[in-house]
């Protein structure tokens, strides 16, 4: 049974899927892979979500988040890919470092 | 070691795996490729859970709407083949401590604690029609309220996609 696996282990997977998405957010110089990691950060909330309704809580809470948390990031990717696309229109480049137009 | 068990550490291996090469490869094809590896794999995990609805909702969406989103943009932005620049060394020296630091404190915190089992909840199983149910219910337990902004949400992030992406002509 599921029992085998302790929660602690779906936790640690989720903590390290947490932080590898983060070091891709703070070393990656390309607003796609940015927001890939972004991507990589909600579904390590979402497997945490997940996990805890399965393993201790005996209603479907926890599934109803992640799902309204898919819906959010699906738009939040829309958005962004968006901005992307309407950014390297004006400068050619997508390099966040080279997005400083609001600098004056 | 049980065939759950073994799935379990498949699994787990598939979407680090891939969730490294996601954030490290230097070819940015190759990056989304990996990102959708280890969302097949979060899918895999949910399916292993006994979540089914879940897991379809989640190869729905991100495996079929968002990576397919990424690698239009990656084509519509790159010329194929393209190579990310390096990252800047003392960025990366810095983030990479930082990470690390944050998944050992993180990781120390859960070993302490011990999560202790209450209720059946290992022998609970979700029918798709208690989602539904509490989706489009009021009461306790229930989420209209936040369906009915969600979906506004969506409407309104359609019109600001529409909006931002547009050409506009000059004649």
């Amino acid at each position: 049974m599921i029992d085998q696996v302790p929660l602690t282990h779906i936790l640690f997977l989720s903590t390290a899927l947490f932080f590898i998405g983060a070091y891709g957010f703070l070393t990656r110089r390309n607003m796609i892979t940015m927001l890939m990691s972004v991507e990589l950060i909600l579904n390590s909330v979402n497997i945490n979500l997940v996990a805890f309704n399965r393993y201790l809580h005996p209603d479907i809470d926890g599934v109803i988040f992640t799902l309204f948390i898919i819906t959010i990031a699906a738009a939040e990717a829309a958005v962004a890919i968006a901005i992307i696309i309407s950014l390297y229109r004006k400068i050619n480049s997508i390099d966040p470092e080279q997005a400083d137009e609001l600098k004056f | 070691m049980s065939a759950y068990q073994i799935w379990f550490y498949i699994i787990a291996s598939m979407i680090l795996g891939g969730a490294l090469l996601a954030v490290t490869a230097r070819k940015i094809f190759r990056a989304a490729i990996a990102l959708l590896v280890s969302l097949i794999g979060i899918a895999a995990l949910y399916y292993w859970m006994h979540y089914e609805f879940i897991a379809a909702v989640q190869t729905i969406v991100y495996v079929g709407g968002i990576v397919v989103l990424i690698i239009f943009s990656i084509f519509l932005t790159h010329n194929p083949g393209h190579t990310i620049e390096e990252p800047v060394n003392i960025r990366e020296a810095f983030a990479f401590t930082g990470c690390f630091a944050g998944f050992a404190f993180v990781f120390s915190l859960l070993n302490r604690y011990s999560f202790e089992q209450t209720g059946d909840a290992l022998n609970h199983t979700m029918q798709v029609a208690d989602v539904g149910r509490a989706l489009l219910s009021t009461g306790s337990g229930s989420y209209l309220l936040p369906f009915e902004a969600v979906s506004l949400l969506l409407l309104a992030a359609m019109v600001g996609c529409i909006v931002i992406a547009i050409k506009i002509r000059t004649k």
